[in-house]
């Protein structure tokens, strides 16, 4: 595809952390024109007209996978969805031979989930398509952070200076490392909160304020990001019981009544509810879980549009046809 | 007979002698024949005079620890290939260790590698054998027919002994040999999946991290089990600041313990993995700039007895894949002394004398190995270097297979020029 030198973002969507706040800027204002697509009888726009899109989901993914590819058929992408499961993956294909064998078919973007830190900058690394990063290990999961920058946005107005705290198994989770880049790009203030055998042991390097107690975190911040508490990690021995877990970190409503302000909720789901987060909570008026899924195909569409050498200015005028 | 051999007018350096002067090596009948003084071969056509003039002569590096891949993997390294990088990288001899498909844990697996590596006719190759059958960890190896085939010393490199006991059994058991138990440190159940050091950049990278931790509670416990039985623990690959004050302690004690590091211990740190760049995937992993710094201090203090290379080659399409999923290990028998060279010598941290000690007298000792010295009437290992010459690592000119180190394309400094076993020259730098 045309337009790589040119393309405000780079070639690559790896993360947030290698972007600067201006790019992370100019996604969320690129997403916006795109959210009244979505809007419209006819959700659909010529702007990627002619582009071939491969959806490579080497992990399981519901949301993420359908988001994106809503995003790009808005676009009028052509589009191809590969899950490892009965793909040559499955037969013992390496990651570099997928590689090489989409390039030789002259793909013009990747949308790349993989179980594995690091696998998308490493299909980056060696082709020349636009990748994009839909979660790679426990490294970036970048279209969720901006998903929910934008989500923040829309709520208040503004990123810099509000509080947010990412509730859970920060240790694990792409999205926790995509948020905290991305909101502290943008000038919030951010703290995490959870048990401390599921946070990195070097998280005050990254300059994040730390809650053991989730009353204080409740107290402290204007919004909470909660994350999933996965079975597994109660099985590989980082907590003792789900219920106990509810009962020390849940986010509930009692939990959020006592607090001295309004704090919105964000989940970037599955939830397990009950467990995390309780339903009235999910369900309240401060949640704005169902907004994050709406924005999520606007910000994808914004980061498509740019990855493809789109120009920014443009980006209101691609609504109506196509801009490449 | 082999002919004789005249290194003339280098500067001779061999620690073990505390010697340090310019002048002759006359090698003559597999021995040292005479040091120092100059040496009139006249027109002789029996003696190959070969000019030192602003090298080092000293006694050959020896290498207590590197992976020959053979039997197994012979498609990444095998024994003849290995001795041969050996050579280049100024070894005149290696000990294997026994991570081998089948495991080297019989005297029919030692003598297996005694015989290739006699074949091979570069470098020595001394076999290391398995503490435990198939290093599973479970019951002892039969360490009395590996000592009588040829193996050196016993150690499951690659896999920590799990059980204290095995442990206990293994250093009480090498004593009747008079062996060093080569311990490699880690505590399997704090390491496990680990990819890389526990710190800031793995929690950037989302990368699984190791901890210091995982290797000081296998080196103080094993510290400790070597006090308690008198047994000799060698402590591979140390990589922290924890261990080195562990050793510390161990030795103010009496502990017969000893120990050695890497050349990239020393060198680099866990920022060499920012990109996910598996030739810095390697167990133990770099760690912070601080283990470095201390690891630097204790080679100079004396508290690490030995730079042993950890030589680890894999097949390239091994390490291109995704990092965490990637083999540990680099290459490092052609880069070692130059890396220390480098990182030691260059920076003022250790002068020629003592790197030599590390490399060759300090290895030769603690495995008993011969070697080690240019004592007159002792085996003629030798390598000839000189240390402020500086080149560019190429990987496609190594001798060994494998390709795998991060030096790629670093400008080094020290350079090997030639490397003689029994007097006989086993590699010499094209110039």
């Amino acid at each position: 595809m045309s337009g790589h030198a040119a393309a405000p973002l780079g070639k690559d969507l790896l993360g947030l952390e290698p972007l600067t706040s201006e790019q992370i800027t100019l996604i969320l204002d690129t997403a916006e024109p795109f959210k009244e697509i979505s809007e419209r009888v006819i959700k659909k726009v010529p702007t990627l007209r002619g582009a071939t899109i491969v959806n490579l989901f080497f992990e399981a993914s519901t949301r993420t996978r359908i988001s994106f590819e809503f995003a790009e058929k808005r676009l009028s992408a052509d589009t191809v969805n590969v899950a490892s499961t009965g793909s040559s993956v499955q037969k013992g294909e390496t990651l570099v031979d997928t590689a090489r064998n989409l390039e030789a078919m002259r793909i013009d973007m990747v949308v790349i989930r993989h179980g594995a830190s690091g696998a998308a900058q490493f299909l980056a690394d060696r082709i020349e398509s636009n990748v994009i990063n839909a979660g790679d290990g426990m490294h970036e999961h970048p279209t969720q952070g901006l998903l929910d920058l934008l989500t923040l946005r829309d709520h208040f107005k503004r990123i810099a200076g509000i509080k947010v705290c990412i509730v859970g198994d920060v240790l694990h989770s792409r999205v926790a490392r995509s948020n905290i880049w991305g909101l502290k790009k943008l000038g919030a203030h951010v703290a995490v909160c959870g048990p401390r055998s599921l946070l990195p042991n070097a998280i005050d390097e990254l300059d994040v304020e730390v809650f053991e107690r989730i009353e204080d975190a409740i107290d402290w911040a204007d919004a909470l990001n909660i994350l999933r508490l996965q079975l597994e990690r109660m099985q590989a021995g980082y907590i003792p019981s789900l219920r106990e877990y509810n009962r020390v970190f849940g986010v509930s409503r009692e939990r959020l009544e006592r607090a001295s302000r309004d704090v919105l909720i964000l989940h970037p789901g599955p939830m397990n509810r009950g467990v995390e987060i309780d339903s009235d909570v999910a369900d309240g008026p401060f949640s704005v879980i169902l907004d994050q899924v709406t924005n999520g195909v606007a910000v994808r569409m914004a980061v498509l549009y740019l990855l493809s050498g789109g120009k920014p200015e443009l980006a209101e005028a691609a609504k109506g046809g196509g801009s490449r | 007979m082999s002919r004789a051999l005249l290194l003339r007018g280098g500067r001779i350096v061999d620690p073990s002698q505390r010697l340090d002067v310019i002048g002759d090596v006359y090698i003559a009948n597999e021995k040292i024949e005479s040091l120092g003084e100059a040496v009139d071969v006249g027109s002789r056509d029996d003696v190959d005079v070969i000019d030192c003039a602003g090298r080092v002569v000293s006694p050959g590096f020896i290498d207590v620890h590197c992976h020959l891949r053979e039997p197994g993997r012979e498609d990444v390294e095998t024994i003849a290939t290995g001795a041969r990088a050996a050579a280049a990288g100024g070894f005149t001899a290696v000990c294997a260790m026994p991570n081998t498909d089948p495991v080297t844990d019989n005297q029919a697996a030692v003598g297996f590698i005694i015989r290739q590596a006699a074949r091979a006719g570069a470098s020595r190759v001394y076999p290391i054998g398995a503490i435990s059958l198939g290093q599973r960890g479970e019951s002892l190896a039969e360490f009395g027919e590996m000592v009588g085939a040829g193996a050196v010393a016993v150690s499951d490199d690659g896999k920590p002994v799990a059980s204290a006991h095995l442990m206990r059994t293994a250093l009480e058991y090498a004593r009747t040999f008079g062996i060093p138990v080569a311990d490699h440190c880690e505590e399997p159940t704090l390491a496990v999946g680990g990819a890389m050091n526990e710190g800031i950049v793995s929690a950037r990278l989302g990368l699984k991290g190791v901890p210091n931790e995982a290797e000081e509670i296998m080196a103080i416990r094993d510290i400790l089990l070597a006090r308690r039985t008198g047994g000799h623990v060698h402590l591979c690959h140390m990589s922290t600041r924890g261990s080195v004050e562990l050793i510390r302690w161990g030795k103010e004690r009496g502990v017969n313990v000893t120990a050695e590091v890497c050349p990239h211990h020393l060198s680099l740190t866990e920022e060499s993995v920012e990109g996910y760049d598996t030739n810095a995937k390697m167990n133990p992993p770099l760690r912070s700039a601080a283990d470095v710094e201390a690891l630097q201090q204790s080679v100079r203090d004396g508290t690490i007895d030995v730079i042993a290379t950890d030589h680890a080659p894999h097949h390239y399409d091994e390490k291109e894949r995704e990092f965490a999923d990637a083999p540990n290990g680099i290459v490092g028998l052609e880069t070692a002394f130059a890396v220390n060279v480098t990182w030691l010598v260059a920076r003022g941290v250790i002068d020629v004398a003592m790197l030599v000690e590390k490399m060759s007298c300090a290895p030769a000792r603690i495995f008993r190995l011969p070697g080690g010295t240019l004592r007159r009437g002792t085996v003629a290992d030798v390598t000839v270097f000189d240390p402020d010459a500086d080149w560019t690592v190429d990987p496609a000119r190594f001798r060994s297979k494998g390709r795998n180190t991060p030096y790629a394309g670093q400008r080094l400094n020290g350079r090997v020029h030639l490397t003689a076993v029994d007097g006989r020259v086993i590699y010499r730098l094209e110039e």
